[in-house]
């Protein structure tokens, strides 16, 4: 077993981790802070060695739609963009979770709206969690909080995309998409074959040589009898993932009086602050959702059973706090700390605010 | 055991490379690391800077309040940075651009002239490995040893040939903290 430890940005570890999964296509095109991806995998020449297709499209709008036509034929295919990049992309997963389709989309998040700024944000999570593009349907998503996580949730975000027919979403900040640190790449395997493709995807346009049915991979069904079925068909695949792929992290959660939430690499500025908590005497606990869409809903409400309060600090003007308040109800005190447009904040304004909105000091 | 460390100067001075060298010998020392650049348009000028945070526990923020070290290469750097230096901290600066001194009684102040030893030693780029020598000088968090183990890693196989270049402006900062 080769465990060498790397060090490297978690864009790199993204492009890194495709190529050793397995992928078949990734299809891009450059923007801030996530260029990474795209330049590593054209450094790396995949083409050379595993087969895998890399290439830099016209625009995101292409690029999304180039996943679905790979996505279709049942490739392992992805992108990766930065937040106005995957606003572009909203027509494009619609249609794929519409299609029925697995693919993967990595959002290194930037400070918006608009074009924004450069700098890490989270003010995606509505757009990720609610469905960004139009109709009823979720995506699997995501947040990854160490450069490690970048590299493991390629694996894991295809893995569960294939299991249940529907597009995954690494949802990343800024923050761990520039930063290095230690990792551990995934041990590399070979791509699936045609025939491995055809037994795994029986709906996939494969080609029908052999005398079996076409098949037909679209999203538009203009019964809407018929529709009205798909829609329910969706549903049942959202409870079942809703059922089955919850996963949260849970720190000094034990003897809690207080609970901060948070996700990506924000829990981790915020578990800093609750070890200078602690240090104080204040009994600080933390939950970290690591998937966002199945939303840890019920491990947020059992910690809170001891709480006194909770901060819910985003990057963000308040999003993930609603989720929060939907776990807890309305007895419990929720309140927010978020820094917008790109800011970052620091573990002592965390704690001060953690001070000021729940102890009252 | 663990050390906050900055670094900060202007875009193109070497200040993320430095820190990169420096993450990179950690790793070697077998120690928990975290590297995180102020990234974007300062890149080709204004300020730069980089926190490296070296451990031999799992880290928790790789963004931090306050230093344990803070190597500063202008006077930007320094107005911002030096009263973010924990008290019983380092402060290690260049004195060239620089016009105010730093004040702090607190804190451990040394100053490394590291443009004057570069024009001496008549290699531009050898600035941050300089410094980097002096650094592992005073705060021997990482060995010399995998502070060049660490440039090998950084450095790709085509600029290998540069290697001894480094490993003398290493040793140059090293021997500028021994006066």
């Amino acid at each position: 077993m080769n465990q060498e430890v790397k060090l490297m940005k978690g864009n790199e570890a993204i492009a890194h981790a495709a190529i050793r999964y397995g992928v078949d296509g990734y299809f891009g095109y450059p923007i801030t802070p996530q260029s990474e991806v795209l330049e590593t995998l054209e450094a790396e020449m995949p083409w050379e060695t595993t087969g895998m297709v890399v290439l830099q499209a016209e625009s995101e709008i292409a690029s999304i739609n180039m996943v679905y036509g790979g996505a279709a034929t049942g490739k392992a295919v992805m992108t990766s963009s930065s937040s106005p990049g995957i606003s572009l992309m909203q027509e494009g997963i619609s249609y794929l979770a519409a299609s029925e389709l697995p693919a993967l989309i990595v959002n290194v998040m930037r400070g918006g709206p608009g074009l924004g700024t450069i700098h890490p944000s989270q003010s995606d999570y509505f757009q990720a969690t609610k469905g960004g593009g139009h109709g009823d349907y979720h995506l699997i998503v995501l947040a990854p909080a160490t450069v490690q996580e970048m590299a493991d949730f390629v694996g894991l975000g295809f893995d569960l995309a294939f299991k249940y027919r529907t597009p995954a979403m690494i949802l990343a900040d800024g923050i761990v998409g520039q930063m290095m640190e230690k990792v551990v790449l995934p041990e590399p395997r070979p791509r699936r074959t045609e025939e491995e493709i055809a037994r795994q995807c029986p709906w996939a346009a494969t080609g029908h040589s052999h005398g079996r049915k076409p098949n037909v991979v679209t999203s538009l069904e203009l019964d809407s009898a018929l529709m009205e079925k798909n829609n329910e068909r969706f549903q049942r695949t959202y409870r079942e993932i809703e059922k089955n792929e919850v996963r949260y992290e849970s720190y000094h959660t034990e003897d809690a009086e207080y609970l901060i939430v948070a996700f990506g690499t924000v829990a981790r500025i915020c578990l800093k602050a609750i070890e200078d908590a602690r240090a104080e005497g204040i009994k600080v606990g933390l939950i970290r959702p690591i998937t966002l869409w199945p939303f840890p809903y019920d491990a947020i409400a059992e910690a809170s059973k001891t709480c006194k309060g909770i901060l819910v600090t985003e990057l963000n003007a308040g999003q993930m706090i609603e989720d929060v308040r939907l776990a807890v109800g309305r007895n419990m005190n929720v309140r927010h700390f978020g820094r917008m447009g790109g800011i970052v904040p620091n573990p002592s304004e965390i704690l001060s605010a953690l001070k000021k909105e729940l102890i009252g000091e | 055991m663990k050390q906050e460390i900055i670094i900060a100067g202007f875009g193109g001075q070497g200040v993320l490379s430095m820190g990169k060298i420096l993450a990179y010998g950690a790793l070697m020392n077998d120690l928990e690391v975290t590297w995180m650049p102020s990234y974007g348009p300062e890149q080709r000028g204004g300020t730069a800077n980089v926190t490296v945070v070296i451990s031999d526990t799992r880290i928790s923020s790789p963004i931090v309040d306050t230093y344990d070290v803070a190597v500063i290469l202008n006077q930007q750097s320094l107005d911002k940075f030096e009263h973010s230096v924990k008290p019983g901290g380092l402060l290690i600066y260049d004195p060239y651009g620089i016009h105010r001194m730093p004040e702090r009684k607190d804190i451990r102040i040394i100053e490394v002239k590291a443009m004057d030893a570069t024009i001496e030693y008549g290699n531009a780029k050898s600035y941050n490995m300089i410094l980097l020598g002096s650094l592992i000088k005073v705060d021997p968090i990482v060995s010399i040893d995998n502070v060049l183990k660490g440039l090998k890693k950084v450095l790709p196989e085509r600029h290998h040939h540069l290697l001894p270049a480094n490993e003398k402006a290493v040793k140059i900062g090293m021997e500028l903290v021994n006066e």
